[in-house]
């Protein structure tokens, strides 16, 4: 089981709480936890990820185990302690006043 | 007995204001989507139930959402907003070619008669359509394949198509504005478009009255004359008499000619309104006094209306999508302010009061009149 830290206008958006659980079948990557976000929450799609070129939207950072993932390549292996569920997976909306 | 509903839209949600016919008590319902910018909340003339919402983020992206009772539930609907074909290139702000890039929906305008079809103006500005309730969108190739978008340019808000108007008298006919290209009609259901700018004098284009590049900010038209429009243009009112063929100066004895919103009374066809702000380096009142300005001539002679509105160091704006008329009788007015407050007048003008005060920052302004 995979858990996986929303921003908070996502959360409103999904009408769903802080953390989601998700199974994640084959290899724990960063596209796979996205693309199981995104199947079990469709309204999600579009705003991690552009819907087209499926990059992260520029104001989106991805944190796991004290790391910035967002640069890291999305079919690497996530932590062993995300692919266990002992970490979440965090989707960060950028800092930035207003 | 009738009812109003008016649909704000604002930099932290939307909310949702209803009255009855008297329209001097007000229910509020929001903010819906809280802490998300809503460009544009708009019903369904078709099915006035149905509304459809403009929902966005920087970080997050555009959503659409939609309500099938009046503003009390919504669910996001489609939201995957793809340019037709070759995207192209359109002047960026130092003339240089800049790729054309989705970032927003600014307004929404839904079918006079079927209430699944609803069309979108995005920036950078493009023409959209849904005819499945907002689920699925296509761009409408016509306008940007018109070849003239290497000359548009964005305004300070961006490359936006931020007005449609239908013409209630042939189903085949379109005008869209855009800031900074102009005004473009189709007279055959939005495959093809030509500019109809002519008329229009700019400074900001090196050559001031091409066809393309002027920063339109809004037009109106009443339903029973659907070819006379009335436009606010970055500086200047204008007036077309032939369908936006051709347009002349109607600004006459207003204090500036600059602003962003136009509208028209319910049902007098020749009495119109606008707001006018000081310049487009200050976008505030003149004077501090936040006056909304009536023609009852079809321009050239303005009358200010003041009571009930702050005549006193008043700083605030008015944007393009934020005013609208209710078709009580006697007419209503609205119109929102960036500084939160959305002021209603039941007497067409002649007196205002706010309905809210403390609104975030209000980009759009809709009513529907009920029952």
């Amino acid at each position: 089981m995979i858990r996986v830290v929303l921003p908070a206008h996502l959360r409103t958006l999904a009408k769903t709480g802080r953390e989601v659980t998700l199974e994640v079948e084959g290899r724990v990557t960063q596209r796979s936890v996205l693309d199981a976000l995104e199947a079990r929450y469709p309204m999600l799609r579009g705003t991690v990820r552009d819907h087209a070129t499926r990059k992260r939207r520029p104001l989106v950072r991805f944190f796991a185990c004290e790391q910035d993932l967002s640069h890291e390549s999305p079919d690497a292996p996530l932590p062993d302690a995300v692919a266990t569920g002992a970490e979440p997976y965090l989707i960060v909306g950028a800092i930035a006043g207003g | 007995m009738s009812k109003v509903r008016v649909l704000a839209g604002t930099r932290k949600g939307a909310f949702v204001l209803a009255s009855d016919g008297k329209r001097d008590r007000w229910d509020v319902s929001g903010p819906h989507f809280a802490g998300w910018e809503i460009y544009h909340v708009k019903g369904s003339p078709a099915e006035p139930n149905r509304l459809y919402a403009s929902q966005s983020s920087s970080w997050f992206g555009q959503q659409i959402q939609r309500s099938d009772d009046g503003g009390k539930t919504w669910e996001p609907v489609g939201n995957q907003f793809t340019y037709a074909g070759a995207t192209g290139t359109h002047q960026w702000y130092d003339g240089t070619q800049h790729p054309w890039e989705f970032k927003r929906v600014w307004h929404l305008e839904p079918s006079l008669t079927d209430p699944e079809t609803v069309y979108a103006g995005v920036e950078d500005a493009a023409l959209f359509r849904s005819a499945d309730g907002g689920k699925t969108w296509e761009e409408l190739p016509g306008l940007r394949g018109h070849g003239s978008g290497p000359d548009w340019m964005p305004g300070a808000g961006g490359m936006c198509l931020h007005t449609i108007l239908l013409d209630p008298s042939d189903a085949k006919r379109m005008y869209i504005a855009i800031s900074a290209a102009g005004v473009f009609r189709s007279d055959d259901g939005a495959k093809t478009w030509r500019p109809a700018n002519r008329g229009l004098r700019s400074e900001q284009m090196p050559n001031p009255t091409g066809e393309v590049g002027h920063c339109v900010h809004r037009i109106a038209m009443h339903p029973s004359k659907p070819r006379t429009l009335f436009m606010q243009k970055h500086w200047d009112v204008m007036r077309s008499d032939d369908g936006a063929d051709s347009w002349h100066e109607v600004s006459g004895n207003l204090p500036t000619d600059f602003g962003f919103v136009v509208d028209v009374h319910a049902h007098e066809p020749q009495t119109i309104y606008v707001i006018p702000i000081k310049s487009d380096s200050e976008h505030y009142p003149p004077d501090g006094k936040l006056r909304v300005y009536r023609s009852r001539t079809g321009g050239n002679e303005w009358e200010a209306l003041t009571k009930g509105l702050p005549q006193r160091d008043c700083y605030v704006n008015v944007l393009r999508d934020a005013m609208a008329v209710d078709s009580l009788d006697a007419c209503g007015l609205y119109f929102g302010t960036t500084g939160g407050q959305v002021y209603a007048s039941a007497d067409a003008g002649d007196t205002w009061a706010p309905i809210v005060r403390d609104l975030p920052a209000v980009l759009s302004v809709e009513v529907q009149t009920l029952g």
